[in-house]
């Protein structure tokens, strides 16, 4: 299905590119004031985050991308008008091993339900799979992001791990799946 | 109160940066040990790095979310291994990673001894809601000592680790305040 001269970062309606330090900060400043995405996203307190501190953090990502050798990050942008969308991250990658795992992200409310995360995953399991040639990829799914879920099931991810009750939100405790996907797997679907 | 630092067999302590630095470098000369321990490649660092980093962890007085502990035998007061506890506050949840470097008091119940003052420090000082702990499918000592703990199994990732050209899984284990307090009062949760 895929070749040498298949591009990795070319997908239909979307494509990964670089950070651009002068026009996505305030897009992904937008995001961060949209508090269901942030929890979907992360563990960490949900905050609003202005574009300068965004500014800040894709610097720090970069020297850190740097030096760790062990993180790829993604802008995923429209094909249509370069907008940018979502992220995309193969990260915490343990080359001895051949393991990482993915974080994926729509940013705006009017962009989902449109594909485009399953198109950035397919895209991202290629670049897992076929170019870093990991062995296997993991994903850390709270259990109330119900949209990943189906997501990661839609590519045939198998649900390994039920930390049971490890997530405390509007005062209840939450299960969090740790899904994987072994590179023979992704393979043999593809 | 029950002694948070004082198990049966062992005791908490914090032993200074030159005395956990001498004691790490020589238990890391032992790669079964290393192996056990942590999925990363196995690596000899200097004593003045190991001693280094030690004091970087407390130079600037304790964080929250860290705590550390040596441990000794109560019998002979020796130094044996190390206990360590990462906290998440905002989830209530801490993770716990603990060695035995002395290679002859492995499997004679110390770690189980280690791990009981560990949940009992989690849940009773800490007042967490969750201690989690990742293993190595290649561990089944630890796995026993784990279970025999209360913990419980919650799941594998699949061939995650490769050794000597096999792969094993990971294997993920928790214990709940509720389940921890259950068995306190001598019931089977």
């Amino acid at each position: 299905m895929f070749d040498i001269q298949t591009q990795l970062f070319e997908g239909q309606d979307i494509r990964f590119g670089p950070i651009d330090h002068e026009k996505d900060p305030e897009i992904e400043s937008k995001w961060t004031h949209d508090s269901e995405f942030m929890r979907m996203m992360d563990t960490a307190p949900a905050r609003p985050m202005s574009a300068a501190m965004i500014k800040k953090q894709y610097e720090k990502l970069e020297k850190q991308i740097e030096e760790s050798k062990n993180l790829y990050h993604f802008m995923i942008r429209a094909q249509a008008d370069d907008r940018l969308i979502g992220i995309a991250e193969v990260q915490r990658i343990e080359w001895a091993n051949g393991n990482g795992f993915l974080r994926l992200g729509i940013g705006a409310a009017e962009d989902r339900g449109k594909g485009y995360g399953i198109q950035a995953l397919q895209m991202l399991l290629r670049f897992a799979f076929a170019e870093l040639n990991l062995f296997r990829v993991s994903a850390a799914v709270p259990e109330y992001n119900e949209a990943a879920i189906a997501l990661v099931k839609k590519f045939d991810f198998v649900q390994e791990v039920c930390r049971r009750k490890s997530l405390e939100r509007d005062g209840r405790r939450w299960d969090f799946y740790f899904f994987g996907l072994l590179n023979d797997e992704w393979r043999a679907r593809a | 109160m029950k002694d948070l630092f004082r198990g049966e067999l062992v005791r908490f302590t914090l032993e200074e940066p030159e005395v956990r630095a001498k004691a790490e470098a020589y238990w890391q000369r032992d790669t079964e040990f290393n192996r056990l321990a942590d999925s990363e490649p196995s690596q000899l660092s200097s004593e003045k790095k190991i001693k280094e980093w030690f004091e970087k962890q407390s130079e600037n007085g304790f964080e929250p979310q860290r705590y550390s502990f040596s441990v000794r035998t109560l019998e002979e007061d020796k130094h044996i291994g190390f206990l360590g506890v990462w906290v998440d506050l905002i989830h209530s949840e801490a993770w716990v990673g603990l060695g035995i470097g002395e290679r002859e008091f492995w499997s004679k119940g110390y770690g189980s001894d280690m791990m009981k003052l560990c949940q009992q420090y989690v849940f009773a000082e800490l007042g967490l809601q969750r201690l989690s702990l990742g293993l190595f499918e290649y561990n089944p000592r630890a796995l026993r000592s784990y279970e025999k703990c209360g913990f419980r199994l919650e799941g594998r990732s699949r061939k995650e680790i490769l050794r000597e050209g096999k792969r094993y899984d990971s294997l993920w284990m928790g214990i709940l305040r509720e389940e921890w307090l259950q068995m306190q009062n001598g019931e089977n949760p």
